[in-house]
Parts: structure tokens; C-alpha cells; sequence
């Protein structure tokens, strides 16, 4: 490949950014100073360099992280280093929201205007820091859900810095101080059913089963020191690998299968088919990705789960490594997630050092080992091929299926990828076998699920009920709503409304399909009679224009002209916007490429056909 | 013209609006359509290049699907039942006709007007607030001009650039969403990047964004006249290659220089001289 560039040097610093992930170059061919020998000889080095074009995505991170932006200097060594066309690279760098490729300050303040900062009051906090820091883009960024829900409205401040420097603010308000550092509450605050029993938690569990109050998921978040692999294992922790030695990689799928779990990340496929069809594939290597990009608004299920109790995440790819034959898995960590970042990467470290990850895993002969890569911002990532171009350092656009993962995924080969909270699911199935865990939750539902209690509610968080509970119950759990209840956004900005007298609607995945919902990711947000209907409307309109990759038209266009309609019809009624709405709605929903446009007009829909916003019945 | 032969393929059975009908294994839904004889409109799909499938105009519902499918990039499968006229299909068409239509200036796209017609497609309905990407026309050289107030973002110029045919990668799409624009490193002028001028994208572009700077000035000039061009195929002479030219000539004079999609050495790809190198064979001088 003949690459051209122009006449842009990075600085000294952009430079040793790079080169601190990627090492020196070694000759003029990667990157290095031209001397007399690369003159006379040309090396292997661009073609060792061509096959590492996973690492541009880490390569933008380590100079944005070090500098907060990308100028044209850095991004054509970056270039140089991996072999890379500077056009595309720019074209990587400009898909993602956190990358900026104009000069800005070190130090961005984002601020989340999300469903549920904003029903929390986000649009006075960001027109508060818009008085005060000025127009957007230099200083501050309004953000879509950062994954602090439960302390909406929230801000995330990322500091280029070596090292960089994040501090989480929240609940905001307006003209508060935006203090350099933050002390950020622990992980357990956003857990309510754990705060009562923190006093007198140990740590000497029973070893397995359910925790206090019949968590399963959660029984370590606030429990067990995140950062201690001796507090895990006291809890029971790495008794689902051993299960999974003694059973063998078959038996480990077949517990799955009789389990009945199905992926948590919103599209409900059951987990062990999935794992079935991977493991039977010839083709070699297989690759395990977890997809830790929850990006939906009003989701923070996995955050709380990585940050609270890392390593049994660490074990649950481990066993899915085991399980399905991969070698390498990859966890694919949203960008906005700093303090889930440090937990795991701590987590991994330990775990290599005592021999649970790396080769021959407690001696069985089993070598496994994590690569996390960090998105950057952008919600399209989740989409299970999204997700792996972006690994693969190409733009987050989601592929065409077929070919499905299972047959050509990650690098072209057969992978499996699954939730965070999919994967924690397993080791707890393989403690305490597939048919008690099928006993939980009702016969096409089976465990628990995490649900993500927020807007104006009581006691927003993290909810751990078994499935078959109903919206009521897991309202009243969080103490029921603030004000008088008008209605419920299940599945987050992809799902669908739900009024206040649809409150007996179970909390399973048939059940809200039936009600003409769906479950999603777990977003339960609650809206009050205070909320704007019509605005959260525009909010949902306006996240999946910003989202959108702009690969497939009905969604690229479909979804600006759906956030315009939105516009209109808050000024004014209109049959002919109504209408305008379903037709590119339906397109949207049949024609898309992926889920996201498929997607992008469910909550509007339901918001009008079920809460009667814009109609007659309306009457706000 | 020569077309190699493939090798025999399997025969499968498929059903398309009612009628069975055998495709080779392999083939997609598009070109069993074509074979049965169905008008399908298509934008991004190019004869030349992989399926992208990023406009959606050409979608088709197979029965049992929960979408629709596009038919340039699905292949057929055995028992697939397959509509090409049905309600959902046309009015997946008729809105992706209509969003286009209303944020992108199809004017020199061929058929455009006739789909619209035939579809119903009423882009004048989104109001006239909705937002375009009309910017204008990025002039930065002497042999061919960027007007992105006509693309639709097939990635077909990307493709094209990139590694299916030309490997210079002079281009890639930027930006996110409706803001995405092709584009080269941080908008570097054509002539700044690692265009070599193959015109190799022009050939492929479906809506005229990207066109020859003789075509475009005469086109604002308004004495480009397509009904009285004639097309001949010939040879290029630059070298020994032996690539096809069509060259279109206008009142005895060659406007623009094309090449046969179906050429099994070339398929429609030519470089700077043959494309672009026409012009001392009408310098004569003034004087006779």
C-alpha cells in the first residue's frame, strides 16, 4: 500500500503517546527516522504493522487521552505506524462523539441531557453551563445517558492529561461548583436492595446460591472489596469455572441450554444456542466478545455489575472462552465508563498473576486471556457487528447479516458475543445447576433480571427481581414513583410507553411482548406528570439522529426527518406529521440495516398510540 | 464481447411473486429478479462492486422475515418465497425515495423521476425546513469535480478508491450520521491526497455528485446535451493493457470518456491517460 501524507509532524508528546502503546518504531517503515539502511533495504515491518489495524482504535484513545484532541500530525503517525490509509483513519477518528479532531481544551465537561437526567431536571443544568462556559464543543459537550442514572442529572468531566484525569458529578444542579476531582460514591449506592444490610454484611457467605435478600446478581455489589480476588473467591467466586472443568466444554453448553437463559443486551436470544452453534464451528480461531458498550439510555445495569463485582465477569468470560473454544476474548468497554475501566483492568491483571487467566488456567490445560478495548462513544457499538468493525479499527457500521457472527464475526471468524449481564449469569447457572435456576422466574423467562429503576422515582438503581414480578412490584421496590405517575418508558429509548394503569404487566420477556412492550436492556424509567411528554419525544428523537452511523438511508434521513416532525407537532397538531411519523416509522422499521433503525421509532409509536400524545385525548 | 464462463452451478427453486423459478446456487434475490424479468430499482448497488446495500430502494419481502430484504446483497436460498410488489416493499421504496429525494438534489440521477412516478414518492412533503446536505460543489483540480449536494452515500466512490478496485484510498466516509460526508484526511483538497485521477469513482457514481470538470462546466454552461452525444467503443493506445474506451462525442467533439462495465480484464476501470487523456486528438489549430 503506497501512502501519501502531508507535510503535518506531531508534537514530542502526541508522539510518545503513540509510541507508549505501540512501542518505537523499528525502521522508517513504520514510522521511524528515515536512516541510511531503510535506503537499501525495505523490511516486514508495514506488513506486521498492517495486521495490527485493531490497535488505530487504541492509538486515537492514547493520544486523546494524552492531549484531548487529534490533529493531523498525530493521526499521519499513527498512520505510518500501522500501515494505515489517512483517509480512513480520519474517518474512523470522526465517527466517534469523544474524539475530536479540532483543537480543544484538555479538560471537556460532559453533561448528560438524557431521558433520565432530563427528567431529573438536565435541561437547566446544561443551560446553566452553557451561560457560564459558552457555546458547546471547546469546554463542554451535552451527552446522551452516560450511565449514571441513579444520580441524574449527571456529568462526566475527562481531563487529557498523562494520566487523564475523570471526575462524575451528580445529582447537579444549577450553579453548583465543577470541582477538578469528585469522590464518587461507591458502587453499592446505586444498588438500593443492598444499602439497609451494608452494616452487618461478611463477607463469609455461604459460598454459592443467592445472597442477602435473594440477590443473586448483585450479592456481591457492596459485599466483597471489588478490587480483592481473595474477597471473591470467599464468596463463592471461581466455583462456576471448576463446575465448568469437571463438565467439559459440551456439558458447560448443555447447563446453559437446559437453563434457559437469554441474552439480557435486548434482543432475547437464547444464550446456550448461540454458544451451541459457535462451538461446532470448524473454522479457527473462535473469538468471545463482551459487549460492555451499554450505551441505551437509562441503562447502567453492567456498569454497576463491572464496577461492583469485576471479576465475575472476569470468570464468566472465562468459562464462555472455555465453553465455546476461543483463546482471546474481548470486552468491549464504552468509553464513558472510567471507574468500571479501573476495575477491571485490575481485575485482569490479578487474575493473570494468580493463574486464572493466561495459559493453562488451575492447570487444566485451558489458556485464556482479555484484551479490553475501550469504545468512544458511540451507542451504534453495541450492535453485535458494529462492534466488531470497530474492534477491528474500521468505522462502527454495523454489517450485514447474513453471514451471521456465529459464522464470521470478529476477524472473519466464528464468535460469540454476549451482554455483561448474560455472561455473570453463568457461573452462578453452573454453582447452582440448570434446573434450579430454571425454577426461578417462569418457564420461558428463567433467573433474575436487573432492572434500571430511574427518572422520578423514590429510590432509583439497580433492582434484582425474579422474572414473572410485575411492574407494580418492582415499583413498589423502589419506593413508587415521585408525584403523580403518568407513565413508564420500558426498554429505554428503543423500547416502548407504558401508562400508569398497565402497572400489572409482568416483567418477562413474553409478558411485555404480549402488553406490545419489551424489556430492552432492563430500563425502567418513570415519568411523572411533571415531565414533557412531547420533550422526552424529541429527547428520543434527537439521541437516534445523533446515533444513527448513516450507513442506510431510512435511517441516515429517516430519523432527522422523524426528530423534525417531532419539532412540528410540539409547536402545533398535525394529521399530516401523524401520519408523515407512521409512514417513516414503518420504512424505518423494514427497511433499516440493524436494530437501531429498526428501532427508532418504537417509543414514539407507543407514546402515541398508548399515552395519546399529539391526539385528541391529549389534553397537556 | 467475451464473458468467461464459471463453472457449473447447482440449481435452486425459489419462489418470486407466485411463480417458481430455478436460480443458480449463489445468485442473489436481484439477479433472480432480473432473470424473471422484475423491474427493481437499485441506487447503491453497482454492477461492478460488492453490495454495500446502504440505500434500501431495492428491498423485497421473503416471506417469514421480520424485515425486509435488500435484494442486491441476499442470496437466494432454497424455498425462499419471495415478494417483489408487495404493499411493504413499495412503501419502503416510496419513503426511501421520498427521504432522498428531500435531502439530496437527484436531479441528474438517472431514473430518479420515473421511480418517484412510479412509487408515488412525494419528497415535497417533509416541508420546506427540511434539512438537505446542500453544500457547494468542491472545484479543487482541473479533471473532475465533487458536488455532494447530489450524494446519497452509496460508498460506491469509497469502494471504488479503496480495495476493490483502485487501492489508493484517497477517500472515506467522515463524520456520523446525516453530518457523514465523503471525504478525504481532514478535507485535504484532492490534489493533497492520494488521488491518483483514474476517475475511477466517477465511473461508478450513481447520481452524478462526481463528475468530469468538462461534463460539469458544460453543464453549467448548458450546452451538455446527452441526445446528441454518440458512444464508440474503442482501444486505448496509452499503453499495451488493451483497455476499452467508450468515447462520447458531441458536435465532432470527444465531452467524456466512459468503459464498458462488462470488460472481463477491466470491468469499467481506466487511468488517468486513458480517462482523461483525449485532448490532443481535437487540439488542432485554429488555422487548419
Amino acid at each position: 500500500m503506497d501512502l501519501r501524507f502531508r507535510d503535518a509532524e506531531p508534537t514530542a508528546e502526541e508522539r510518545a503517546a503513540v509510541d507508549a502503546l505501540l512501542g518505537a518504531p523499528s525502521s522508517a517503515w513504520d514510522g521511524g527516522d528515515r536512516t541510511e539502511f531503510d535506503l537499501r533495504f525495505a523490511t516486514q515491518a508495514p506488513r506486521v504493522a498492517r495486521d495490527r489495524r485493531d490497535l488505530l482504535l487504541p492509538a486515537l484513545h492514547a493520544v486523546n487521552d494524552r492531549v484531548g484532541w487529534i490533529s493531523e500530525g498525530t493521526l499521519d503517525y499513527i498512520c505510518r505506524r500501522l500501515t494505515i490509509p489517512p483517509a480512513e483513519a480520519y474517518s474512523v477518528a470522526t465517527f466517534y462523539s469523544l474524539f475530536s479532531v479540532k483543537p480543544r481544551q484538555a479538560r471537556v465537561l460532559h453533561v448528560c441531557t438524557d431521558l433520565a437526567c432530563a427528567a431529573k431536571g438536565a435541561e437547566a443544568v446544561r443551560r446553566d453551563v452553557e451561560e457560564r462556559f459558552g457555546p458547546p464543543g471547546v469546554s463542554w459537550q451535552p451527552s446522551p445517558c452516560l450511565g449514571l442514572c441513579e444520580r441524574a442529572p449527571a456529568a462526566l468531566a475527562i481531563e487529557a492529561g498523562d494520566p487523564p484525569v475523570n471526575a462524575v458529578y451528580g445529582p447537579c444542579s444549577v450553579g453548583q461548583d465543577w470541582p477538578a476531582t469528585t469522590e464518587e460514591p461507591p458502587v453499592e449506592a446505586a444498588v438500593p436492595q443492598t444499602r439497609p444490610r451494608r452494616d452487618e454484611a461478611s463477607v463469609s457467605d455461604d459460598g454459592g446460591g443467592s445472597g442477602p435478600d435473594g440477590l443473586v446478581l448483585l450479592r456481591r455489589i457492596g459485599v466483597v472489596d471489588p478490587l480483592s480476588l481473595d474477597d471473591y473467591r470467599a464468596t463463592g467466586g471461581y466455583t462456576g469455572l471448576r463446575r465448568a472443568f469437571e463438565l467439559g466444554p459440551t456439558g458447560v453448553i448443555r447447563e446453559v441450554l437446559e437453563s434457559g437463559l437469554v441474552g439480557r443486551g435486548g434482543a432475547a436470544f437464547p444464550t446456550g444456542r448461540k454458544w451451541e452453534a459457535t462451538a461446532r464451528q470448524l473454522d479457527r480461531p473462535h473469538y468471545l466478545v463482551c459487549n460492555a458498550d451499554e450505551s441505551e439510555p437509562g441503562t447502567f445495569k453492567d456498569r454497576v455489575l463491572m464496577e461492583g463485582d469485576p471479576f465475575a465477569l472476569i470468570e464468566a468470560m472465562t468459562i464462555a472462552g472455555y465453553a465455546n473454544g476461543c483463546a482471546l476474548g474481548y470486552l468491549y468497554l464504552r468509553g464513558e465508563y472510567p471507574r468500571a475501566l479501573r476495575r477491571l483492568e485490575n481485575a485482569i491483571t490479578v487474575a493473570r498473576s494468580r493463574g486464572l487467566l493466561g495459559d493453562d488456567i488451575l492447570g487444566q490445560g485451558f489458556s485464556f486471556d482479555i484484551e479490553i478495548r475501550r469504545g468512544a462513544g458511540a451507542y451504534i457499538c453495541g450492535e453485535e457487528t458494529a462492534i466488531f468493525n470497530s474492534i477491528e479499527g474500521f468505522r462502527g457500521e454495523p454489517r450485514t447479516k447474513p453471514p451471521f457472527p456465529v459464522e464470521k464475526g470478529l476477524f472473519g471468524k466464528p464468535t460469540v458475543v454476549n451482554n455483561v449481564e448474560t455472561l455473570v449469569n453463568v457461573p452462578h447457572i453452573l454453582e447452582m445447576g440448570a434446573a434450579a435456576y430454571a425454577a426461578v422466574g417462569t418457564s420461558s423467562s428463567t433467573g433474575t433480571k436487573l432492572f434500571c429503576v430511574s427518572g422520578t422515582v423514590e429510590r432509583p438503581g439497580i433492582y434484582e427481581v425474579p422474572f414473572g414480578a410485575t411492574l407494580r412490584d418492582l415499583l413498589d421496590l423502589a419506593g413508587g414513583a415521585t408525584g403523580e405517575l403518568r407513565a413508564v418508558l420500558l426498554g429505554g429509548a428503543a423500547g416502548a410507553f407504558v401508562r400508569a394503569d398497565e402497572l400489572d404487566i409482568p416483567l418477562t420477556f413474553e409478558g411485555t411482548r404480549a402488553a406490545g412492550a419489551t424489556l430492552g436492556s432492563g430500563v425502567v424509567l418513570v415519568l411523572n406528570d411533571t415531565v414533557e411528554l412531547p420533550g422526552v419525544l424529541l429527547r428520543i428523537a434527537e439521541f437516534f439522529r445523533d446515533e444513527s452511523c448513516g450507513q442506510c438511508v431510512p435511517c441516515r434521513v429517516g430519523t432527522v426527518r422523524q426528530e423534525e416532525a417531532l419539532h412540528r407537532l410540539s409547536k402545533r397538531r398535525d394529521e399530516g406529521d401523524l401520519v408523515l411519523l407512521r409512514e417513516v416509522g414503518q420504512a424505518m422499521r423494514d427497511a433499516s440495516i440493524c436494530g437501531l433503525g429498526q428501532t427508532a421509532w418504537n417509543a414514539v409509536e407507543s407514546a402515541i398510540d398508548r399515552l395519546g400524545v399529539f391526539t385528541a385525548k391529549e389534553s397537556s | 464481447m467475451s464473458v468467461p464462463l464459471r463453472p457449473p452451478r447447482r440449481l435452486i427453486e425459489i419462489t418470486v411473486d407466485g411463480e417458481a423459478m430455478r436460480v443458480p446456487e449463489g445468485d442473489t434475490l436481484l439477479d433472480a429478479c432480473q432473470t424473471a424479468g422484475k423491474d427493481i430499482p437499485t441506487l447503491c448497488y453497482g454492477d461492478t462492486l460488492n453490495p454495500k446495500n446502504a440505500c434500501r430502494v431495492c428491498v423485497v419481502e421473503v416471506e417469514g422475515a421480520r424485515t425486509l430484504a435488500p435484494a442486491c446483497s441476499r442470496k437466494a436460498e432454497p424455498g425462499m418465497v419471495v415478494k417483489t410488489d408487495s404493499d411493504r416493499a413499495r412503501h419502503s421504496r416510496k419513503v426511501v425515495l421520498e427521504l432522498l429525494g428531500s435531502s439530496v438534489d437527484l436531479s441528474t440521477t438517472p431514473n430518479a423521476k420515473e421511480w418517484m412516478a412510479e412509487y408515488g414518492a412525494d419528497p415535497a412533503r417533509f416541508g420546506e425546513d427540511a434539512a438537505t446536505v446542500a453544500e457547494p460543489p468542491k472545484v479543487d483540480n482541473d479533471l473532475y469535480v465533487r458536488d455532494y449536494a447530489k450524494c446519497i452515500l452509496c460508498y460506491k466512490c469509497v469502494d471504488a478508491c479503496g480495495e476493490q478496485w483502485q487501492n489508493s484510498f484517497a477517500i472515506s466516509v467522515a463524520g456520523r450520521g446525516f453530518d457523514a460526508t465523503i471525504s478525504t484526511e481532514f478535507d485535504a483538497p484532492l490534489t493533497d491526497s492520494a488521488c491518483v485521477f483514474c476517475g475511477n469513482c466517477v465511473e461508478v457514481c450513481p447520481t452524478g455528485a462526481l463528475s468530469f470538470k468538462n461534463e460539469f462546466d458544460m453543464r453549467e454552461a448548458g450546452t451538455w446535451a446527452e441526445d446528441r452525444q454518440t458512444q464508440t467503443t474503442t482501444i486505448c493506445s496509452y499503453c499495451g493493457v488493451g483497455c476499452n474506451l467508450t468515447l462520447h462525442v458531441q458536435d465532432n467533439t470527444i465531452v467524456k470518456v466512459t468503459s464498458p462495465h462488462d470488460n472481463p480484464v477491466t470491468h469499467g476501470n481506466l487511468c488517468i491517460k486513458g480517462r482523461f487523456g483525449f485532448q490532443h486528438v481535437q487540439n488542432v489549430a485554429s488555422d487548419g
